[in-house]
C-alpha cells in the first residue's frame, strides 16, 4: 500500500520556486550585463592570471581581465542571442506547424521535407554552415541557431493541430456553424499554447548551448566579444597549467542557466499533462 | 421537414472496403427512426454522413429536397456515444453549453443540469452529466433533426431512462425528427416509432467480425 | 485460514483517494472509493455494476496496482489469503492473475498480435491452441492491432488473458461496442473459465449483460458497493432485491417500466455524510443519518437501514 505523500512540497510549489530562482538569476545577469561599463572587463596586464580572491571573484585571465565581470557580460550576450533565436524559431514553428496541419497537401509535404532535411543533418554541421555563410559574428550565430531549432517544435505543433482537427468537439463546432477562424481562436490556440510554451522554454537552453558551442569551435562570435563560448575556448589553453578557475566558473554559470530553463520546461510539461498533472 | 438519404455509398480510403453501399432512407419530422444491426454494418458512419460530418462517395443527403449545406448551423445535429470526447477538455462547462446558443433555465432544469456544474471542468463530471450538456447544446431552436448514435450505451440504466424520457418529451413538443442508433433492442422498442435494420438496407458483403 | 478455503480475491475496507490540486498551491485528497469490501471465490463470476464515472475502474486498477502516483489507498487486498503488494503483483500478473482491459488501445500498436498474446511467459503452441479455440485464423497472429475488427480484438485480448490458465481474471468493461450476440459470446467465455475453477471479477455498466452471466452482482454507487446479492434476486425483480437503488435500477430498464428516479450520483468531493443514496431515496428518514454499514439481509449484503 502506498503511504500518504508529503503535501507541502508538491509540484506546483516546486515550479514556483524554480521560476523565482531562474528569474532572479537570469534577469539579474541580463540587466547587469547590458548595463555594465566596458572598463569593468578591460585589459589590465598588471593583474594577469590571478587566482580567485575577494577583489576578483572568479580570478583573472592572461590579459588581466576580471573573469567574473566577463562571465556576466558573456552570459548576458548569450542570453540575448538565445532569446532572439528561440523567439524566431518558435514563431516559424508555430506558423509552419499550423499551416502544415490545416492546409495539408503540398504545403504539408513541403514542410515535412524541410523538417526532415534539417533534422537529417547533424545539428552542429548545419549550425557551422549557416553561421559561416553569413560571415560569423553575432548575426551569423543568431541566424544559425534560429534556422536550426524550429523543426522539433514544428513537428509538435503540427501533431497537436492534426489531432485536434479530427477530434469530435472541433468537428461538432464546425457543424454548429463556427467559422474556421473562430475554431482556430477558441479551440486550437488554447490547445496548442501549452505545448508551444513548453517547447519554447525547452528551446532556450538549447539555443544558448549551441551558441556557446559554435563560438567555442571558432565559427561564431569574434574573439573580442565577451561570450561564454569565447571564454571557454580561451580557457582551454590554460587548463593544463593549472588555471582551473578560467574554465570552471564560466562553465558552471552556463550550466546553471541551462539547467534552470530545463527544470522549468520539464516541470511545466508534467503539470500540463493530464496524466501526471496531479502527482 | 424531411430528411432523405439517396443511394449513399461510402468508403474511408479509396482502396478500403465499402462501408456503405447504395443505402437509401427517408424520414419525416416527428418520426423517431431506430437503426439497429450488428457492429460492422456502418451504423455510426451512416450517422456521421446524415449529419454532414462525412461526404459520401456517391449519393447525397437531402433536407427538404435541398442538399445539406456545409456552412452555418446544421439543422441536423449529431450526439455521440462518448460525451467526454465531444467536449473541449480545456473549456468550462458553461462555455461548452453556450457555444452556439443560450439554453434557457427551463430546458436546463428539465435536462437535470445543475447550476453548480457550470463552473466545473469536463473531467469533474461523470459521463451521464456530460451527456446532458451535449444534448442541451444540440437542442437549439434551429435543430430540426437529431441523430443519436448510441448516446446512452455507456450510461447506467437510471440515467439512460432519465435522458430518454426528457428527450422524447422535447421531441414531441417540437416535432423533432430523430434517428436513434442503438444495439439495445428493448430500448429501440421503447423509444422509436419505426425500426430499420441496417443489414437490409446496406448491400455490403459481411466482413470478418 | 483453517477449515474454509480462502477466497481467490478478497478486498477489505478499501479506500482510494486522489490528491488533487485546488486553486493555487494546495492539494486536497479526493476520496473516490470508500470502505469497499468484496470477495470472489473460485469458480465464481462476480459482476460489479455501476455507472460511468462512479469509480468502478479504479477498483480494478487498485487490485492490479495500476493506480497513478497521486493515489493513496488503504485497506487490504488479499489474493488466496495473502496480501497482494506490488512485488507479489509483479510475480503473479500475467501468470496467475489476468487482466482483460477495456479496449484494443491497451495493445501495442506496433507489435504483431501473436507475439503480444504470447507475452513474456507464453509459448507459440499455446497461443495457436487458444486462437483455434476462439476462432481466430492462423493469419491473425501476424496482423497488427489496427487490422483487427472489434470482435477479433476482443477475442485476442481474451486469448492473451488465458495464456496461463489464470486463477483470477479481472475484466474491465469487456463488452462495450459489441452487439448483443457478440457480447453474449464474450460472456460465455467467462462462464467457461469460471466452470474450470477460475475466479472472475467483471466490471461493467451494463446490468443486462451482468445478469446474463454473473453468479453474484454487486451494485456500485458513488464509490462503494450498496448491495451484493445473487443474480437470481435481480432477475426475480424489484421485490427480491434489498436496496432502494437496486429497485430503481430494475425499474429503469427499457424492458421493464423504463421509469427513472430523479437526481444524479453525488460528486466525489461533495458526498453526503450518511447514506450515499439518501437524497434520492423515498424511504429516507432519521435512520439514514450516519455511516451505513454493510449488513446481511436474507442471503445478500446491503448498505441500507431500511432493507428487509
Amino acid at each position: 500500500m502506498k503511504k500518504t505523500q508529503r503535501s507541502f512540497l508538491n509540484r506546483r510549489v516546486l515550479l514556483a520556486c524554480f521560476i523565482a530562482i531562474a528569474a532572479i538569476y537570469l534577469i539579474g545577469i541580463f540587466i547587469w550585463g547590458l548595463a555594465m561599463n566596458p572598463n569593468d572587463y578591460a585589459v589590465h596586464y598588471e593583474n594577469k592570471l590571478l587566482s580567485p580572491s575577494a577583489s576578483h571573484l572568479f580570478g583573472t585571465d592572461a590579459m588581466g581581465r576580471d573573469m567574473f565581470k566577463r562571465c556576466i557580460k558573456g552570459l548576458s550576450n548569450s542570453l540575448v542571442i538565445g532569446l532572439l533565436a528561440a523567439g524566431f524559431s518558435s514563431v516559424v514553428a508555430l506558423i509552419l506547424g499550423i499551416a502544415s496541419a490545416v492546409f495539408g497537401g503540398w504545403v504539408d509535404r513541403t514542410v515535412k521535407l524541410l523538417v526532415d532535411l534539417c533534422m537529417g543533418l547533424p545539428h552542429l554541421v548545419l549550425l557551422i554552415l549557416v553561421s559561416y555563410m553569413l560571415g560569423k559574428g553575432a548575426l551569423g550565430v543568431t541566424c544559425a541557431v534560429a534556422f536550426t531549432h524550429w523543426p522539433g517544435l514544428t513537428r509538435i505543433v503540427r501533431q497537436e493541430v492534426l489531432q485536434l482537427k479530427s477530434s469530435q468537439y472541433v468537428q461538432a463546432a464546425y457543424r454548429m456553424g463556427k467559422s474556421p477562424f473562430q475554431v482556430a481562436l477558441h479551440h486550437m490556440v488554447p490547445h496548442v499554447l501549452p505545448a508551444y510554451l513548453i517547447g519554447l522554454v525547452l528551446l532556450f537552453p538549447h539555443a544558448i548551448m549551441h551558441e556557446a558551442s559554435i563560438t567555442f569551435l571558432g565559427f561564431g562570435l569574434s574573439k573580442e566579444t565577451p561570450a561564454i563560448g569565447v571564454i571557454l575556448s580561451e580557457s582551454m589553453n590554460y587548463i593544463t597549467t593549472g588555471k582551473w578557475w578560467m574554465a570552471v566558473f564560466p562553465g558552471v554559470m552556463l550550466l546553471l542557466a541551462v539547467i534552470l530553463f530545463d527544470g522549468i520546461g520539464e516541470t511545466l510539461k508534467k503539470l500540463w499533462n493530464p496524466m501526471s498533472g496531479n502527482e | 421537414m424531411q430528411l432523405e438519404a439517396k443511394n449513399i455509398t461510402f468508403q474511408y480510403t479509396p482502396k478500403g472496403p465499402l462501408i456503405l453501399n447504395d443505402v437509401s432512407f427517408h424520414m419525416e419530422s416527428g418520426e423517431r427512426v431506430g437503426i439497429v444491426g450488428p457492429s460492422g454494418y456502418g451504423k455510426s458512419t451512416l450517422a456521421r454522413i446524415l449529419a454532414g460530418y462525412e461526404t459520401p462517395e456517391k449519393g447525397q443527403v437531402l433536407l427538404d429536397n435541398v442538399p445539406l449545406s456545409t456552412k452555418g448551423y446544421c439543422p441536423v445535429q449529431l450526439i455521440y456515444q462518448h460525451p467526454e470526447l465531444a467536449v473541449n477538455p480545456r473549456w468550462k462547462m458553461k462555455k461548452i453549453l453556450t457555444e452556439c446558443w443560450n439554453p434557457d433555465q427551463e430546458l436546463l432544469k428539465k435536462m437535470g443540469i445543475e447550476e453548480s456544474w457550470m463552473n466545473r471542468w469536463p473531467s469533474e463530471l461523470s459521463g451521464g452529466e456530460l451527456q446532458r450538456f451535449c444534448i442541451a447544446r444540440a437542442l437549439s431552436s434551429e435543430t430540426k433533426i437529431l441523430i443519436c448514435d448510441e448516446i446512452t450505451t455507456m450510461l447506467d440504466v437510471i440515467t439512460q431512462a432519465q435522458i430518454w424520457n426528457v428527450l422524447l418529451e422535447i421531441a414531441d413538443a417540437r416535432k423533432l425528427g430523430m434517428v436513434i442508433i442503438t444495439h439495445n433492442k428493448s430500448l429501440a422498442e421503447q423509444v422509436c416509432t419505426r425500426i430499420i435494420s441496417l443489414p437490409e438496407l446496406n448491400h455490403i458483403e459481411q466482413q470478418d467480425v | 485460514m483453517k477449515g474454509k478455503k480462502a477466497p481467490v480475491l478478497q478486498v477489505n475496507d478499501l479506500v482510494v483517494a486522489f490528491s488533487m490540486y485546488q486553486r493555487g498551491f494546495h492539494k486536497k485528497n479526493l476520496e473516490v472509493i470508500h470502505a469497499l469490501s468484496l470477495e470472489v471465490g473460485a469458480g465464481e463470476i462476480v459482476a460489479v455494476v455501476g455507472s460511468s464515472g462512479s469509480g468502478k475502474s479504479i477498483l480494478a486498477h487498485a487490485v492490479l496496482n495500476l493506480l497513478p502516483k497521486n493515489a493513496v489507498c488503504s485497506g487490504d487486498i488479499l489474493y488466496k489469503g495473502e496480501s497482494l503488494d506490488s512485488k507479489k503483483c509483479k510475480q503473479l500478473f500475467g501468470r496467475e492473475i489476468a487482466f482483460i482491459p477495456q479496449s484494443i488501445d491497451y495493445l501495442d500498436p506496433l507489435m504483431k498480435v501473436g507475439e503480444q498474446v504470447q507475452g513474456v511467459y507464453g509459448t507459440k503452441e499455446r497461443q495457436r491452441e487458444l486462437f483455434e479455440k476462439y476462432q481466430l485464423s492462423q493469419e491473425t497472429e501476424n496482423k497488427y492491432p489496427f487490422q483487427l475488427s472489434g470482435g477479433m480484438a476482443r477475442r485476442t485480448l481474451i486469448s492473451g488473458a488465458m495464456m496461463h490458465h489464470p486463477d483470477l481474471i479481472i475484466a474491465d468493461e469487456p463488452t462495450p461496442g459489441l452487439d448483443l450476440d457478440m457480447a453474449m459470446e464474450t460472456l460465455k467465455h467467462f462462464r467457461d473459465f469460471a466452470d474450470q475453477g477460475t475466479a472472475v471479477l467483471m466490471i461493467t455498466h451494463d446490468i443486462d449483460l451482468a445478469l446474463n452471466v454473473a453468479d453474484r452482482v454487486a451494485v456500485f454507487y458513488a464509490g462503494t458497493i450498496l448491495e451484493e446479492a445473487p443474480t437470481a434476486d435481480f432477475i426475480a425483480g424489484k421485490e427480491a432485491v434489498r436496496h432502494p437503488y437496486s429497485k430503481a435500477l430494475i425499474d429503469a430498464l427499457p424492458q421493464n417500466s423504463f421509469t427513472p428516479i430523479a437526481g444524479t450520483q453525488p460528486y466525489a468531493g461533495n458526498l453526503p455524510s450518511g447514506c450515499l443514496f439518501a437524497d434520492r431515496c423515498i424511504y429516507r428518514d432519521e435512520k439514514c443519518v450516519g455511516e451505513q454499514k454493510m449488513r446481511d439481509v436474507s442471503g445478500g449484503k446491503v448498505r441500507c437501514a431500511h432493507a428487509t
